[in-house]
């Protein structure tokens, strides 16, 4: 039985991680509403990109750009997206998770494969289990300049043909509940499937064609990575914010069960009190 | 071939428009371009300029400040940097800005690199204000 003094620091010290998770996920919401409405605002930007992109690729002849080029995937990209802090539950370890599972997958079908990874939480987490690392930054606050930087990077290597093949794995955001766990192929650009409507005509282009591909693919890659980290940032503010308030929840819980405990133990101290009391005065008596 | 093509006019910051239309008419970087349903699939930047959607039931008109458009035959996506509607443009608030960007303009030289910045403000602000005087007269 632990004594009345201990379990009342026990109480304290719990009611003080509980107004830390308290004050942690009303920031974490305060985030998440931000977060939330940039990718909200971006989403439809970022969908029509692709979509045209994709059309683009259904219909233009691979060889016109090298970053349209389909080489033999012999040495792959994954692009790590999670994290710069914890505490937001299974965020981090969901991503991780992916990422070794792709790992595994596909062992045997490159020859080579390096990572890119950004959040502080993959970096060090991918550093320590001695993955080969292309490149690695933190995130801060998204902004589309650190989506430029890393989508350049990349755009750069497959031009030059250090790697064939380009994957992504990040956390799409639902609702602050709910992220969905992303693994796409962003290089090279899947086809749609050619059906009747979407005969593979050309496109007529203006200015031409080069100029245009030039600008619109690279771009597209920004705008892809932009939302990739917007997405995933709304998701970890959302993780963090479920996982704060799971926190809170159990502290108050817990609190209740020592309060208990220490009522009954002060109770029964009082108790033991009195009768030693009572039994001194019958002794006098005597 | 269908009578009606869906227009999409999406911003990085919002989706502006989507809508059946019978007509678009956009600011190419070769001169503008008009698309009909069923056009032949088409490729282009965009010009800060004009575009005009013709609906069943009126013309929409926006001004949009540079990007890319995508026709095909059932529609057209126009990528623009950004987009106004007509009615929702503030004339006053264009001119304003108009002046403010043309003083800027007249005091900076060509090589500042703040000259480029202003010369788009003073581009869209000139647009908005021929876009909203166009629906107004």
């Amino acid at each position: 039985m632990p004594s009345l003094k201990d379990l009342k620091k026990r109480i304290e010290s719990v009611k003080k991680t509980e107004q830390i998770t308290r004050a942690m996920r009303m920031v974490a919401a305060a985030k998440l509403r931000r977060a939330q409405s940039s990718i909200i605002a971006a989403r439809p930007y970022a969908i029509k990109m692709n979509e045209v992109l994709v059309s683009l690729v259904t219909r233009t002849n691979p060889d016109v750009h090298p970053l349209l080029q389909v080489r033999e995937p012999k040495k792959g990209v994954l692009v790590v997206i999670a994290s710069d802090r914890g505490l937001c539950g299974a965020f981090n370890h969901n991503v991780f998770r992916a990422a070794d599972a792709f790992a595994n997958e596909n062992e045997g079908r490159y020859e080579d494969y390096s990572l890119v990874l950004v959040g502080r939480r993959c970096v060090d987490y991918f550093k320590r289990k001695g993955f080969p690392v292309r490149k690695s930054t933190m995130i801060g606050t998204p902004t589309y300049e650190l989506a430029v930087e890393i989508a350049d990077d990349l755009i750069d290597g497959y031009i030059k043909e250090e790697f064939d093949e380009l994957t992504i794995i990040f956390n799409e955001f639902q609702s602050a509940m709910r992220q969905v766990l992303h693994v796409d192929k962003i290089l090279p650009v899947e086809p749609m499937e050619a059906d009747d409507e979407m005969s593979t005509v050309e496109y007529l282009y203006e200015p031409s064609e080069e100029a245009l591909l030039d600008t619109l693919i690279p771009m597209s890659l920004r705008i892809f990575f932009y939302r990739a980290l917007l997405e995933s940032a709304a998701s970890e503010h959302g993780a963090r914010m479920t996982a704060m308030e799971n926190a809170s929840g159990n502290a108050v819980e817990m609190i209740d069960k020592l309060s208990i405990k220490y009522n009954r133990a002060r109770q029964a101290a009082i108790t033991t009190e009195l009768m030693e009391v009572v039994g001194g005065a019958e002794a006098l008596k005597g | 071939m269908a009578e009606y093509m869906q227009l999409e006019v999406v911003t990085p910051e919002k989706a502006v428009l989507s809508r059946r239309v019978e007509e678009v008419v956009a600011p190419g970087a070769a001169g503008e371009f008009g698309a009909l349903p069923g056009h032949t699939p088409f490729l282009t930047t965009l010009r800060a300029g004009q575009v005009i959607a013709k609906a069943e039931d009126r013309d929409i008109y926006l001004a949009i400040s540079g990007g890319f458009a995508e026709v095909t035959g059932s529609r057209v996506i126009i990528l623009a940097e950004t987009a106004d509607r007509a009615e929702d443009i503030d004339i006053d608030q264009a001119r304003k800005d108009l002046e403010v960007a043309q003083g800027k303009l007249t005091s900076l030289s060509k090589d500042d690199p703040e000259y480029g910045k202003w010369l788009v403000r003073a581009t869209r602000a000139e647009i908005k204000i021929r876009v909203a005087e166009t629906v107004k007269g």
